[in-house]
């Protein structure tokens, strides 16, 4: 395990490498949207058409928010802006952008965490359970299960759980995250009561992603079972379920850690349509209303974050890897 | 515990065939239906007395001399009027005032809502099939789309020199970092909304996947015998691409057209959903089921029957393609599913 080392540099490399090309289409992408954004008829904000707002008013809020520069100084200026962290001001909901962020970016990493959570925990049990039982009836009956669960649109199954577990059978509340009376209670009462207005979202997301999780979970698991170690782990004795969870499973551990940060892209997805659904303040909630509202600097932040919060996954996710990996990992 | 399953024969087209005939099902029933179906998808049927009906409701409806139509819970007819129950209060229309001035097949009838109508008193088995035309042929054109840009691009980077291939490589996998409903919905909002703008916003957002499909095969097989013979017999680079290595690519595209369908089908419909895709009046399945949000509490089925049609749909190709996967690549069983919406 000599050249241990070396791999992991090169491995350390690869990765900063592709953050690179990451950053750069994601530079690429937000100055694409940006120019493509002023094309459009009318103005950013609607509050530039409201006919109530007087004319010389108007020309003022053009000036405060810089709208009356030509475009290519108004792009300098955002880019430099975003260089030092600032993403401007909103015009729809008029205070700086970065506040906006600061208060629905952890409300997401919330949803989205507690739907990775799901995803994992449900998708290694089945996958694992699926694997050891693989071409039986249960394990034919599970395969059909995933697929019909991984084929449905997260909005639609958050809408029906909502018609089943809040309007018809009303357990959950049917939206927003927190009670109105939340901040009258105690610390754990708060924590219930997020974790009430939690469940239905979170399943909405977690619960296919969690299907396609136990569909690779289980191929991942089965092909380790066929490896020269862990036949020699059977023949020394152990039992198969010792096999199947210590040996078969932790090999597997690495492909699924990258598939974990690969899923994260989907699950951010998924959260736009799951949070306009149940009210969920966070930034898939917050771009897609400055998208009705052509907010147009709170638009391109929130889609730069929710970029950037992939590619922290998907690095994370490849540092996982390396580590889970044992042939990186003995050093 | 055997080590792979041993899947041949007809176990290994199940999926496929499920999924093939699901499929055919389902646009079999969306081309031929209305035929049967004729009621029209955008024909409001009063509002007041049919809006939201369960599934399975039936109205006696009376239409009146002047075109326009009144539905009840039940009609009595006495000797010179109708009588309409139901409404808040029972409305009575001269029978002079119907339409055909009697009480004929043109005055009064029977209307059956198998699965229910929406708020605004319009059929939802109707609306179902129209939407059903507009996001079957969404996704059809789509991949149709993503084909035509993923095939040739994948096979150029996989042909071309490593430089160029790494750096394609780096730009496609930086493009796919980027969640695609966010960046869906900014390229929606700068495009006037309409079935050509969504088809070329799902395809512009959707070939990278079958691209780097096409490219990592192209590349493993670049310097196999069978290649090499070909090019030690003086082919060109475009015969070998073209004859050689693109053929052998369409195994994993094929695989990947039918995952990119299903995605592409859940993402109009997500799109619509959010009122950036298929505008109303005319009928989507994600229109639909944002009809069916606002209804929510006054009936679920407006929301429920698009949905299971959508999810139904994408079923049905996430079918086709394992089932494809299963019959032409056994090696890649441990393949990280794509994960779309």
């Amino acid at each position: 395990m000599a050249a241990s080392r070396d791999d992991r540099l090169i491995v350390i490399r690869a990765l900063l490498a592709r953050l690179t090309s990451a950053l750069l289409a994601s530079w690429i992408v937000l100055t694409a949207v940006f120019f493509l954004l002023r094309l459009l008829p009318g103005e950013p904000g609607t509050i530039f058409e409201d006919p109530r707002v007087p004319q010389e008013q108007r020309q003022r809020l053009r000036t405060i928010y810089g709208l009356d520069r030509p475009l290519p100084e108004q792009y300098v200026r955002w880019l430099g802006g975003v260089a030092r962290g600032e993403w401007g001001y909103s015009l729809s909901q008029h205070r700086p952008v970065g506040q906006i962020l600061r208060e629905t970016a952890p409300n997401t990493l919330l949803l989205s965490g507690a739907a990775l959570l799901l995803e994992l925990g449900l998708g290694l049990a089945l996958g694992v359970a699926a694997a050891a039982r693989a071409d039986s009836v249960a394990d034919r009956g599970m395969r059909i299960l995933s697929i019909t669960l991984w084929s449905l649109p997260t909005f639609w199954l958050g809408l029906m759980l909502m018609a089943a577990f809040a309007v018809a059978l009303p357990l959950f509340p049917p939206g927003a995250m927190r009670s109105v009376d939340a901040d009258e209670l105690g610390l754990g009462r708060r924590v219930l009561d997020l974790l009430w207005h939690l469940a239905l979202p979170a399943a909405a997301i977690g619960v296919p992603a969690a299907a396609a999780t136990a569909r690779f979970v289980r191929s991942t698991v089965l092909e380790r079972l066929g490896e020269p170690f862990v036949q020699s782990a059977r023949a020394r004795g152990l039992s198969a379920g010792r096999v199947l969870w210590t040996h078969a499973l932790r090999a597997g551990l690495a492909p699924i850690a990258q598939l974990a940060g690969l899923s994260l892209a989907a699950l951010l997805s998924g959260t736009i349509a799951v949070e306009v659904v149940f009210g969920w303040p966070g930034i898939g909630r917050a771009t897609y209303d400055a998208l009705v509202a052509r907010d147009y600097p709170l638009l391109l932040a929130g889609t730069a974050l929710s970029a950037a919060f992939v590619l922290a996954g998907s690095f994370l996710a490849e540092l996982l890897q390396t580590w889970l990996d044992p042939r990186l990992r003995d050093a | 515990m055997p080590d792979t399953p041993p899947t041949t024969g007809r176990r290994r087209t199940r999926a496929l065939r499920a999924g093939l005939a699901l499929l055919a099902t389902i646009v079999a029933a969306v081309a031929l239906l209305p035929a049967i179906w004729t009621r029209s998808p955008d024909r409001q049927l009063d509002p007041a007395v049919a809006g939201l009906a369960r599934p399975g409701s039936r109205f006696d409806v009376v239409h009146r001399a002047d075109g326009s139509t009144l539905a009840a819970v039940a009609i009595e007819v006495a000797a010179s009027e109708v009588v309409l129950q139901g409404q808040p209060r029972p409305t009575r229309i001269a029978i002079g005032d119907l339409a055909g001035g009697g009480l004929g097949p043109q005055a009064l009838d029977s209307q059956f809502f198998p699965l229910g109508s929406d708020e605004f008193g319009r059929d939802v088995a109707a609306r179902l099939l129209a939407g059903g035309r507009v996001s079957l042929a969404v996704a059809g054109w789509t991949v149709l789309l993503i084909a035509l840009v993923a095939l040739p691009l994948g096979a150029a980077t996989g042909s071309a020199p490593p430089a160029v291939d790494r750096f394609v490589l780096r730009a496609l996998e930086g493009l796919q970092a980027f969640p695609r409903l966010f960046l869906l919905l900014g390229l929606a909002a700068i495009v006037r909304p309409g079935v050509l703008s969504v088809v070329l916003i799902l395809g512009l957002t959707g070939w990278i996947p079958m691209a780097r499909l096409v490219r990592a095969e192209v590349r493993g097989l670049r310097n196999r015998e069978f290649v090499l013979a070909a090019r030690s017999a003086g082919a060109g680079r475009a015969r070998i691409v073209l004859r050689h290595l693109l053929p052998n690519a369409l195994a994993p595209a094929l695989i990947e057209a039918s995952l990119a369908a299903a995605s592409a089908i859940v993402s109009e419909a997500a799109l619509s959903f959010l009122g950036f895709g298929l505008q109303p009046p005319a009928a989507s399945w994600g229109n639909m089921i944002a009809d069916g949000r606002t209804a929510l509490t006054g009936g679920w089925w407006v929301a429920f029957f698009p949905g299971a049609a959508l999810a139904l749909t994408a079923i049905a190709f996430n079918l086709v393609g394992e089932g494809l996967r299963d019959r032409l690549d056994p090696r890649s069983t441990a393949q990280p599913p794509a994960a779309p919406r």
